[in-house]
């Protein structure tokens, strides 16, 4: 569907160890959301840092599912305060209005039938996993996660990660919480023994890369959500390119700059061309 | 006066505009993203995002950046080329039934004259406006607005090849803007846009990098409407009657006011579009009231409003 512009009443926003969640009132935007999409938050009157700041859908609640506020259905975005922007999102309080820009982007593809899923996520890239996971159980999938993060607490919520789906595997930097070691670590024997059918990942570029090389070399379609630098979400101001493989492009090898906020954020990762951007290329199972 | 009563409708270098509100070039894609947000017909103008003879894949990331109440950009002209515009996007717009100002660049006057040659007689295309001044480009010699002469001689062989009305969109980053626009007149251009982005820079100090891959970008948002004004001024000084566009930080129709006053005949939307899509729509809107309030019946009425001496 086509997205909307909705101002929305903060329901609640709340500290999640080291992140923030914002859950807004959002009937438009939460009925038509689907996970891997983002919402593009404007808040605020100070103009004098101008930008809508992109964040990925963690939940949302419907009404008809016996959510949402008051019978109006809500969204809920994590975010780390990381500039000034994300400052003054933090300060929001209940009552207070967001301009809110959704769902925008294209969302992850489920299976056409019930199948094994194990979904990757690293720091707060973990957030539209849970509504993610939501949608594949109630598909009849069989889900899987990996949750990763440098320290035990830059994981984003893992007591609710772990009542997300069928398992949960935890690995941080420094050994802090669960295992010591890259999310990539345990994939593959994840992958061989739930016999995953997709592989779904959100975080930062450097883990989707070794994530979809992981998934290819087992020969598992991999989908990656990516986190660009964005300014307009909507198409219009070309920031968040990037390579995307095939076809007749003006790229070295065909390749053609793709907007994430419109062909993405959700990609095959065999579509992204990882040796432009700096990573090995995919080595296909054989 | 009430809001109904006022006509937004101005004459732009012989073409009609429903509003004197256009979205300015780069800052509303090819347009066709936007059919979901605005009606296309309903806008003043749509100015494309340039388009060059050949594919132009653009600048590494990261591509803009956030500054004091504006942004850096350096997408680097990104575009599918000439004849993939006008089987794509051009063709949708004509028939979405919108206005297009169609923007051309190209690395030599020879490239600008094809491309409006290309373009002459482009169901849709009302007019064409020369980006001579896009800062993001490999040598500053392309940036053909830094110089009189080299202006004059893209304007002087784009006219020769097309019949479509041209506007040659200029920088403030020169000495004499005046005398840049009074070389692209005396060349033919139609009528002016007033200004393109600032060169700017920012730089990461944690990581003691630039902030943009391309390390300079465009400057733009409301950090420059004060500059793009005082240009719109001193060029309508110095060549009155000439048509402008005046465009850099129009938000609100408050803005755009500004730029009507001092001489401009019509505004485009720029950075603004990337905050709200309708922001085209409610410059329009709010230009409509001021004029109400200031019993303008029309946007031609402004600038005789306008008392220079405080």
């Amino acid at each position: 569907m086509t997205p909307v512009r909705e101002l929305c009443e903060v329901l609640d926003r709340r500290r999640t160890g080291a992140y923030q969640a914002l859950t807004l009132v959002a009937p438009r935007i939460a009925e038509a959301a689907r996970p891997g999409q983002f919402l593009h938050l404007l808040a605020g009157e100070d103009r004098s840092l101008p930008l809508r700041r992109p964040f990925s859908i963690h939940r949302v609640e419907r009404p008809a599912e016996g959510g949402g506020s008051g019978g109006s259905g809500t969204v809920e975005v994590v975010f780390d305060v990381v500039g000034a922007g994300t400052l003054a999102l933090s300060r929001l309080r209940p009552h207070d209005l967001v301009d809110v820009l959704g769902p925008l982007g294209r969302a992850f593809a489920p299976p056409g039938l019930p199948a094994g899923c194990v979904l990757v996520g690293g720091g707060y890239g973990t957030a539209p996993l849970s509504f993610l996971a939501a949608e594949l159980l109630a598909r009849r999938c069989r889900v899987d996660l990996v949750i990763g993060a440098a320290t035990a607490a830059r994981l984003l919520d893992p007591d609710q990660a772990g009542r997300l789906g069928h398992s949960l595997t935890v690995t941080t930097d420094d050994g802090s919480a669960g295992r010591r070691g890259l999310v990539t670590d345990p994939l593959p024997d994840l992958l061989a023994r739930t016999g995953a059918g997709r592989v779904y990942a959100c975080g930062p570029m450097p883990m989707l890369a070794a994530v979809s090389r992981v998934a290819a070399a087992a020969g598992v379609p991999c989908q990656v959500a990516v986190e660009e630098q964005m300014a307009c979400g909507t198409g219009i101001c070309f920031s968040c390119v990037l390579p995307v493989g095939g076809g007749a492009g003006p790229g070295p090898s065909g390749t053609r700059m793709v907007r994430s906020c419109l062909e993405g954020p959700v990609f095959d990762g065999t579509a992204i061309a990882w040796a432009e951007l700096g990573y090995p290329e995919l080595e296909p199972a054989r | 006066m009430t809001a109904q009563e006022v006509d937004l409708t101005v004459d732009l270098c012989g073409i009609r505009l429903t509003t004197p509100v256009l979205a300015a070039s780069g800052c509303f894609g090819f347009g066709r993203e936007m059919a979901g947000w605005v009606d296309l017909a309903a806008l003043g103008g749509i100015v494309t995002k340039s388009v060059s003879l050949e594919p132009r894949r653009g600048r590494p990331t990261p591509r803009t950046a956030e500054t004091p109440s504006g942004m850096l950009n350096a997408i680097g002209l990104q575009n599918p080329g000439v004849e993939a515009f006008c089987a794509g996007d051009l063709r949708f717009l004509a028939e979405a039934g919108a206005t297009v100002v169609a923007s051309l660049v190209g690395r030599s006057p020879g490239e600008f004259a094809r491309l409006a040659a290309r373009l002459d007689g482009e169901p849709g295309v009302a007019l064409v406006e020369l980006n001579l001044s896009c800062p993001n480009v490999e040598h500053r010699g392309e940036v053909f607005a830094a110089d009189p002469a080299a202006a004059a001689e893209v304007v002087r062989v784009v006219k020769a090849a097309t019949g479509t009305p041209v506007l040659a969109k200029l920088t403030a980053d020169v000495t004499d803007l005046v005398a840049v626009a009074r070389a692209v007149v005396d060349a033919g251009a139609d009528g002016l846009t007033l200004i393109n982005t600032l060169l700017g820079m920012a730089v990461d100090v944690r990581r003691r990098r630039p902030r943009l891959a391309a390390v300079t970008g465009g400057l733009s948002g409301p950090a420059i409407r004060p500059v793009a004004v005082r240009c719109v001024w001193q060029v309508a000084q110095a060549l009155p009657g000439v048509p402008i566009v005046g465009t850099g930080g129009v938000v609100s129709g408050a803005d755009a006011a500004e730029f009507l006053l001092v001489g401009a005949t019509a505004v485009a939307v720029g950075t603004a579009n990337f905050i709200n899509p309708q922001a085209v729509v409610e410059v329009a809107d709010g230009l409509e009231r001021y004029l109400a309030d200031a019993g303008a019946a029309s946007p031609a009425e402004l600038p005789a409003l306008f008392k220079a001496e405080r």
